[in-house]
């Protein structure tokens, strides 16, 4: 088999507040032998906020972002939830109508660049599944997570709307009884925690806007966690991170308990189990700290 | 033309029962049934009423999923029962199969539930034309098929509140006024007929109740049965906030316009620029948070920022793509 190559699109997040994730994005990539061509040209892709004021130029952003991905001939991989619905959304709005691709393509093409519709669009959560393939990762774990209980988040934009996600991998995810993560979990020799809000909300994009709703769903989460006794829990989303994280002081006054646990990423998860160090995974850049490694 | 097979299947139900009249708590009751792969998730409900307990309760009218009255849980994921076959139950989620109201805290009895918050949230959105007819009119008021085609997802909707409960924001904030309200909003909004655009949408826009406290989970389309996709609506309702100027500035609107100037400055996002941007003087509630994460090595300041490449395209087509003003 030839060395898997996929065009990253690291997204915002990844470059400022949670400087972690592609530190063991790179680490864990580095270990399973995969190529990354980091988009460095790639903007925003508007986190669905700017897809409020003008959803033509998010549109014609994320376009272009696709562009690049399609110049290299290749996948492009996320490695936030976000990015990839926002993403995966314009690909399939553009692909299933050509009138409306025109019109993008029209300002794309003022900067010579076109939309195709030639690169699919996966997280690196996906990515792993589909093209490594739990089996083989299962052999490449040299520390088993065998002494944690650890709970996933799977987080809205990875498995809602199932129709378009389900678009974007083969291994099909039902959004009512998600599975990848559980699995990632179990490859990793860890034992997956079952609990309620595993599919549900974090509350990260009505923040600023609705603080009391989105810290009731930050603490609901977390407090669901730790009532199934799981040791930490890990996500493939960094704002779904950012949230558990970082809010856990508004979340814990919320809800009217305390409440916290270690939050890793899925790229974290994997790469404790495939022998990165916890420098390279960069653990020490969270707020909860990781004092299990 | 091949043959078709009814083939039947084992499946144990979970069944949520409870009389608001009687019951101190509610209880579940367990049925094992045979089910064939012709049955709707309907012919469950009416076996375990026939067959096991006449007493069990639930809505059902029109069996063809035109009136919305039998919508239910089925584990976790909302249900027009009328409408859903069994067997892709059974494939979404195996042979163990719960059955609930859409509503577990306005349980009345059974799979009925008290609705009157969904009605009187449908209600406060002004869910009707408003228009200013001329009785005696000297032609016809031409509607354009494309005109007619931007309201006819919306106008799928047939208020079975599916989408209300599976919406995670009515649970915690009752003045939110939801999915389906919104969707039955922009119904209107987008009919060339009405003339209460601009008043609906300030409804639309008052915080708390309006569309910016909706928390982007997408559980509403997956919940909707009809297709009516009401989150695709709210993102429409927002547009037409800016498009028709009836937006204001606060936090919500600053943090959507935000990310414009941000792309359009680093191609990027400035984190910590945005929430300045959006939170103003207000900046200040996030310093202790803010504190923390700089110790961590979680913020990055605005000259380490690392810009896109080929930053003059971007900025280029910020300019040329651009349809909206604030």
């Amino acid at each position: 088999m030839s060395k898997l190559k996929y065009a990253l699109f690291t997204g915002c997040t990844a470059k400022q507040s949670t400087p972690e994730q592609y530190m063991s994005t790179m680490a864990l990539a580095d270990k399973l032998d995969i190529e990354l061509v980091e988009l460095t040209e790639a903007s925003c892709c508007g986190a669905s906020h700017l897809q409020d004021y003008d959803d033509f130029l998010s549109l014609v952003l994320n376009a272009r972002n696709i562009a690049y991905a399609e110049k290299h001939g290749l996948t492009m991989v996320t490695i936030c939830n976000t990015c990839q619905l926002n993403t995966a959304m314009t690909k399939h709005r553009l692909d299933e109508n050509a009138d409306l691709k025109a019109r993008v393509n029209e300002k794309l093409g003022e900067v010579g660049l076109e939309y195709k519709g030639t690169s699919q669009i996966t997280h690196f959560l996906y990515a792993i599944i589909d093209d490594i393939g739990l089996d083989k990762l299962k052999e490449m774990v040299v520390t088993p997570l065998s002494q944690f209980n650890i709970a996933p988040f799977y987080g809205c934009h990875n498995i809602r709307p199932s129709e378009l996600q389900n678009e974007s991998h083969k291994t099909a995810e039902n959004p009512y009884k998600p599975s990848s993560l559980d699995d990632l979990i179990i490859a990793c020799g860890g034992m997956n925690v079952d609990y309620e809000e595993k599919n549900k909300c974090c509350g990260f994009h009505a923040e600023l806007q609705a603080p009391k709703t989105a810290a009731i769903l930050t603490g609901k989460a977390i407090a669901g966690a730790m009532d199934s006794n799981a040791d930490w829990m890990v996500t493939p989303c960094p704002l779904c991170h950012l949230k558990l994280d970082t809010q856990t002081h508004h979340a814990s006054e919320a809800i009217g308990r305390d409440v916290s646990l270690p939050v890793l990423h899925m790229q974290q998860m994997v790469g404790l189990a495939l022998g990165c160090s916890k420098e390279e995974l960069g653990l020490k850049h969270h707020l909860v700290n990781v004092d299990f490694v | 033309m091949g043959t078709h097979t009814i083939t039947t299947q084992k499946v144990n139900f979970k069944v949520f029962r409870f009389n608001a009249d009687v019951d101190y708590l509610p209880y579940y009751e367990n049925y094992e049934m045979e089910v064939t792969s012709e049955e709707v998730v309907l012919d469950i409900l009416n076996r375990i009423k026939w067959d096991h307990d006449g007493s069990f309760s639930y809505r059902r009218s029109c069996r063809h999923g035109i009136c919305g009255a039998c919508s239910i849980k089925v584990n976790g994921k909302a249900t027009l029962a009328c409408k859903q076959s069994m067997t892709s139950m059974t494939e979404l989620f195996g042979n163990e199969l719960t059955i609930e109201p859409l509503s577990i805290k306005r349980a009345v009895k059974d799979m009925i539930i008290d609705k009157g918050d969904f009605w009187e949230k449908h209600d406060a959105i002004r869910p009707y034309l408003i228009s200013d007819v001329n009785e005696h009119p000297e032609h016809e008021h031409l509607v354009t098929p494309e005109e007619a085609e931007e309201l006819n997802e919306a106008d799928l909707c047939i208020q079975c509140g599916s989408c209300h409960y599976a919406c995670p924001v009515v649970e915690i904030n009752e003045d939110f006024f939801g999915p389906a309200a919104f969707a039955k909003a922009y119904r209107f909004e987008a009919d060339v007929r009405d003339d209460a655009h601009t008043e609906r949408l300030q409804i639309l826009h008052e915080e708390k109740q309006g569309l910016w406290d909706c928390v982007k989970c997408f559980e509403c389309q997956e919940a909707c049965p009809k297709d009516v996709n009401p989150i695709d609506k709210i993102t429409k309702l927002h547009n037409m906030l800016f498009k028709e100027g009836v937006a204001t500035s606060n936090v919500a609107t600053r943090h959507a316009v935000g990310f414009k100037h941000s792309i359009a400055k680093n191609g990027v996002l400035d984190e910590g620029g945005l929430v300045l941007y959006s939170e103003g003087p207000s900046i200040v509630k996030h310093i202790p948070v803010a504190a923390k994460m700089f110790i961590k090595g979680k913020i990055v300041p605005p000259w380490g920022i690392t810009k896109s490449d080929n930053l003059d395209e971007i900025k280029k087509l910020v300019e040329s793509s651009s349809t909206a003003k604030f």
